[in-house]
Parts: C-alpha cells; sequence; structure tokens
C-alpha cells in the first residue's frame, strides 16, 4: 500500500464515513472498507471511474470545481483529497467545501519550496521537474501549486484548524531533516484539518 | 457489407433463440383500479439458470422495445434483438454466467396481453379498453414471472430509459428481490418537457382519421399516419443535433432545391422511413399506453416529492449510467436520482459517459459504455457469488 494512503488509513477511525475527493483507482476506500468504513469515491476520469467499480467501491463521476452541493452540511466524518489540491480551479473553495460536508478533512499536496524545487528553479532557471512534479510547465494539471507554508497561511486566514501533518519524501518516509525544516526537506504532507 | 445477419451467428451471439409465452390465472390488481385476471407474457431467456437460481438477470424494455433483447428468430433476420451489443456471451451481461430473462411488458403488442389480445370477457379485441398500465404495474407482473421462474432474487434488474424507471421501481416495491439495480439513461421521473413531447405524439396518433376512437382494429385499419407523425417527433428527441448533423447534414437526395414541399433533405427522408417501418410493427393504442406509464411515472409522488424518503426501503446497490448528449433524459436526471441515493445512504455509482448519439447512446457499441458496464456486471456476479454462501450457511 502506498505510504500516504497507510498514514490516512490510521487517521479515519473505524465504521466512520468518508468521502475520498479525486480517489484514483479506489485503492484508499478499498482498504477503508475493510475496516468498515463506507463512503464514495468522486473521480472524473474514466478508467479509475471503471477500477473503481471493477474494485467493488462506489465511485461516483463528479468534477470537484464544480462544488459538492450535492452532499449535505457535516454529513461525513472525513473528507479526503489526496494529490489534487494542486489541480483544482479554486482549491480555496474546494477546502471550504469539503469543511462544510465533513467534521475534517486529509489532503495531501506536493512541496513546491522542497529544496530540490528552490534548486531547480535557482540554478537552471527553469520550472522544477521532479518525480512528484513530472511533467512540463505547458502540459502540467497543476495549476494551483503552493508550499506547506502558503497552505498553512490559508488555513489560518480560513480559521482552519491543524490537527495533524504528516512530512515526507515522495514515498511519505520522514526523515529528522524534514522533521526541522519541513518547508525546505518536506517534499509531499498530509495534513488533517477542521473547523 | 453484407445487409443481411451471417448466416452462422458470431462467438459472442446467443445465437437463434425463440420467444415462449407464459400464461397466467393469477389477477393481477393494477394501479388504475381495475385488474387482469388472465394474462399472458411473452419471454425470452438466455443462457442457465444454476441450481440456487442466483445468476438471474431481468431486462427491463424501453417505450418500443420487447422480449426480443438478444440473438436472432431465424438465420436470415435482418437484425438481432434490440440490446444484442450488450447481451450474449463474454458481452457486458454474459450469458456464460447469468440467466437472463427479457420479456415484452403488459400493454405492449409483441405477444403479451396488450391492446390487439381478445379480452376472453367480451371475446373481442382490447383496443382501447385495455387498462392503462404503470410502471408498478409492470414490476408486478414480472414479480409474479419471477416466481413462475423459480426466481427468488435477481441478482441485477437491468434497464435503459423506462426500463430503467421499472428497475428503480423494483428497487423499492420488491427491495428483497434484487441485489443490483442497473439504471441506464433514465429519470426518476420525466419533466414538462418530456410529457409534452409524449401529448404531441398522443395527438397525432387520436386525430388521425383512422384511430377511431381506438377502435381502428375493428374497422380493419390502423391510424398508420398519426402513428407515424408519433415516431417521428420521438425519433428526433433520441437523437442529438449532433448525430443529426454527422448522419445526414443539409444532404438533399437530388442535386437541387425543387421549390417544393416534398421530400428533399435526407433527414427529412430518413425520419419517414423510421415512421413508416415502425407503424406497420407497433400498435397505436400500446403507443398511447407506453407514453402515458412514463408520464405517470414518480415514485417521489406518494412521499410529498421526496425522492430520498421514496429511496429508504431500497437494499440493493444501485449503478446508474447517463449520456453526455442524450437531452431527453440529460445527466442531470440521473444525477437527481444518484444525489437522492447519496442522501438516503444507498449503495450506488455513477458514470456521465461521453457519447454523441443522444439517448439512443444506451443501446449503441461505446469502447466506454462496454468497459464500465462489464466492470459493473463483473461485481454483480461476485455479490450474487457472496449472497449464494451466505445462504448456504
Amino acid at each position: 500500500m502506498r505510504a500516504d494512503l497507510d498514514i490516512i488509513n490510521n487517521w479515519v477511525a473505524q465504521g466512520s464515513r468518508v468521502l475520498d475527493l479525486a480517489c484514483g483507482d479506489g485503492e484508499l476506500l478499498a482498504h477503508l472498507e475493510q475496516r468498515g468504513v463506507a463512503g464514495y469515491g468522486l473521480e472524473i476520469d474514466p478508467n479509475n471511474i471503471t477500477a473503481c467499480i471493477r474494485r467493488g467501491v462506489d465511485v461516483l463521476e463528479q468534477n470537484l470545481d464544480e462544488g459538492l452541493d450535492n452532499f449535505d452540511e457535516q454529513s461525513y466524518d472525513t473528507v479526503i483529497m489526496t494529490q489534487a489540491l494542486q489541480v483544482l480551479r479554486r482549491p480555496d473553495l474546494t477546502l471550504d467545501e469539503m469543511l462544510r460536508v465533513g467534521r475534517e478533512a486529509i489532503i495531501t499536496f506536493p512541496n513546491f519550496a522542497y529544496w530540490r524545487c528552490r534548486a531547480h528553479l535557482a540554478l537552471k532557471g527553469r520550472m522544477p521537474v521532479s518525480k512528484t512534479l513530472p511533467h512540463h510547465w505547458y502540459d502540467t494539471p497543476n495549476i494551483h501549486l503552493s508550499t506547506f507554508a502558503d497552505f498553512e497561511r490559508l488555513c489560518d486566514a480560513k480559521q482552519i484548524r491543524i490537527r495533524d501533518r504528516a512530512v515526507g519524501n515522495s514515498q511519505y518516509e520522514a526523515h529528522w531533516v524534514s522533521h526541522l525544516w519541513p518547508n525546505l526537506f518536506g517534499e509531499v504532507a498530509i495534513y488533517r484539518v477542521c473547523r | 457489407m453484407s445487409e443481411h445477419a451471417p448466416s452462422v451467428p458470431a462467438d459472442d451471439s446467443v445465437g437463434i433463440v425463440s420467444p415462449q409465452k407464459f400464461h397466467f390465472d393469477t389477477p393481477l390488481p393494477l394501479a388504475c383500479g381495475r385488474q387482469l385476471n388472465h394474462w399472458d407474457l411473452m419471454v425470452e431467456t438466455y443462457g442457465e439458470l444454476n441450481a440456487d437460481a442466483s445468476n438471474a438477470v431481468l431486462i427491463c424494455h424501453a417505450l418500443s422495445g420487447n422480449h426480443h433483447a438478444a440473438g436472432y428468430h431465424a438465420p436470415d433476420d435482418r437484425k438481432p434483438g434490440w440490446w444484442d451489443s450488450y447481451i450474449g456471451p463474454g458481452k457486458p451481461v454474459d450469458t456464460n454466467r447469468f440467466f437472463v430473462v427479457a420479456l415484452n411488458n403488459l400493454g405492449g403488442c409483441h405477444g403479451s396481453t396488450g391492446p390487439t389480445s381478445i379480452d376472453p370477457d367480451t371475446g373481442r379485441v382490447w383496443g382501447p379498453d385495455f387498462p392503462v398500465m404503470t410502471v408498478e404495474d409492470w414490476v408486478d407482473s414480472q414479480a409474479v414471472l419471477a416466481d413462475r421462474l423459480g426466481i427468488q432474487r435477481w441478482a441485477a434488474v437491468v434497464g435503459g430509459s423506462l426500463g430503467g424507471m421499472q428497475v428503480l421501481e423494483w428497487s423499492t416495491r420488491y427491495p428483497e428481490r434484487l441485489l443490483h439495480a442497473v439504471v441506464i439513461a433514465s429519470t426518476p421521473k420525466l419533466s414538462a418537457q418530456n410529457i409534452a413531447f409524449n401529448e404531441v405524439a398522443r395527438q397525432a396518433i387520436m386525430s388521425d382519421p383512422e384511430f377511431h376512437n381506438g377502435h381502428y382494429l375493428e374497422q380493419e385499419t390502423i391510424p398508420r399516419h398519426g402513428l407515424r407523425l408519433a415516431r417521428m417527433v420521438g425519433h428526433i428527441t433520441y437523437l442529438s443535433e449532433h448525430s443529426m448533423g454527422q448522419k445526414f447534414g443539409r444532404d438533399l437526395r437530388a442535386d437541387k432545391l425543387n421549390y417544393s414541399f416534398g421530400v428533399e433533405f435526407q433527414v427529412e427522408s430518413y425520419l419517414r422511413h423510421q415512421g413508416d417501418t415502425f407503424s406497420e410493427r407497433f400498435d397505436a393504442n400500446t403507443y398511447l399506453l407506453m407514453t402515458k406509464a412514463l408520464d405517470y411515472f414518480d415514485p417521489a409522488g406518494a412521499y410529498g416529492g421526496d425522492l430520498v424518503k421514496a429511496l429508504e426501503v431500497a437494499q440493493c446497490r444501485f449503478s446508474v449510467f447517463s449520456f453526455t448528449t442524450d437531452w431527453r433524459f440529460a445527466p442531470a436526471r440521473s444525477e437527481e436520482l444518484v444525489n437522492a441515493l447519496v442522501a438516503a445512504g444507498k449503495r450506488v455509482s455513477y458514470a456521465c459517459i461521453d457519447s454523441p448519439h443522444g439517448h439512443d447512446a444506451f443501446l449503441i457499441p461505446n469502447e466506454r459504455y462496454q468497459a464500465v458496464f462489464t466492470a459493473t456486471m463483473d461485481l454483480i456476479w461476485q455479490q450474487q457469488a457472496g449472497a449464494a454462501s451466505c445462504a448456504q450457511i
């Protein structure tokens, strides 16, 4: 299992109700289901939707940029979104929606202030291309890249409380330097936030 | 390309099939307050029912469909059954696994009791006196058929359009009798625009001088003209602007304009052809009745318009598919159903499939549709295997 999914698995209480936004092929939900967690995945990629169904994961074709109007306020325990924040048209509004529908949100995204990104930009003078950010500037789906510091600032401005944070490399392995200077040495992070 | 089907059907065809007529003397109470005491259902089945009768799939047909869903009746049939693209060995509804049941609904005109049948009480053709049927009535009759076939619980009930409405009705009317509901290109109720189109179709039929208040068979005639118009209007709503444009554009039949009111554009000729063939094979009273069943369907009606409440009783899992260019039952109508299922806490998956073919897309081969439908039927196969082993314990 992907390391990030393992961490998220530990943060979701047994028997709770979840939404997984941009759920991919349904790996996380399939895993959570074994622990009695029920919910829906939201996805727009046709192949991923078929893969979810194949796994028996309940998946709904829905574009996150159009909001979560079809879900009631505080109707889920946790709303999860892995590696999708940066592709949304308005990540800030989606964050609001996640905490309107869920009592808690879990979000993962890549850190643009990771030292390699900084070095790439500073030394080569070009937009970084890496394992976590594999696209060129012109074809990237990542239209809203941010840093951990940016995200935490947004949370602060919206009075969103950060309950937990796990920072690591692309495999979500933590290291003492990423503990000490997460915004410089952390490549990806998982945040657990609430209002 | 040959106009005719190959004399030996392809490996993924159910091959040559023959319908069976089931007779029932069980009185069937109807929503309109009347009842049918003696009735027939025309049925086709494909595949084998397994020992514990857990692999049965019911196929519900749309407005002009019938029991002939797959395969050929004779080697020289020009066309296979109406859903042959999706039913057969190795196809999404895989007849190597599932026992597939398709029927002609009551009120139909392809062998099941309907307006063209003889009313046993009068000895005359039912005609317009045949009771107006509802989706609920059809589902009740299908449940009696299931009893006769020894099927306590369907692995899945599957249908598109009006067929999808029957699927939805199954999920709430007999919640313990199906594991999975597959609702395709359908809606939880018709919109005013849908009803309006149906009314135009009905008016076309009823204003035909050959209609004779529905007693046309006794006059040894049929309201051919009205039925043709009704089909032309209906057909326009089944296609998308894009697919009509692709198929016909503004192509002319001759190479210049005639400045007359005859058939000039290819699309006119096509619609007339559709209308003509339809008016030969379909009964006008059945058409009226089927459109009425569409108009009346509204499971939320009994719950003050609250679809979530209406769905609360359902126990099965749901799969809902819609098509991007379907403007008859647009994706938004499927989403209305999906949202209500989500609010009711039901297990549901939803896919909105990209297709240029409008409402008709649910009948037409399409790579993504096939993939997602196959995955769904695979899941249903696992579900029924799981449920069957639970039942043994």
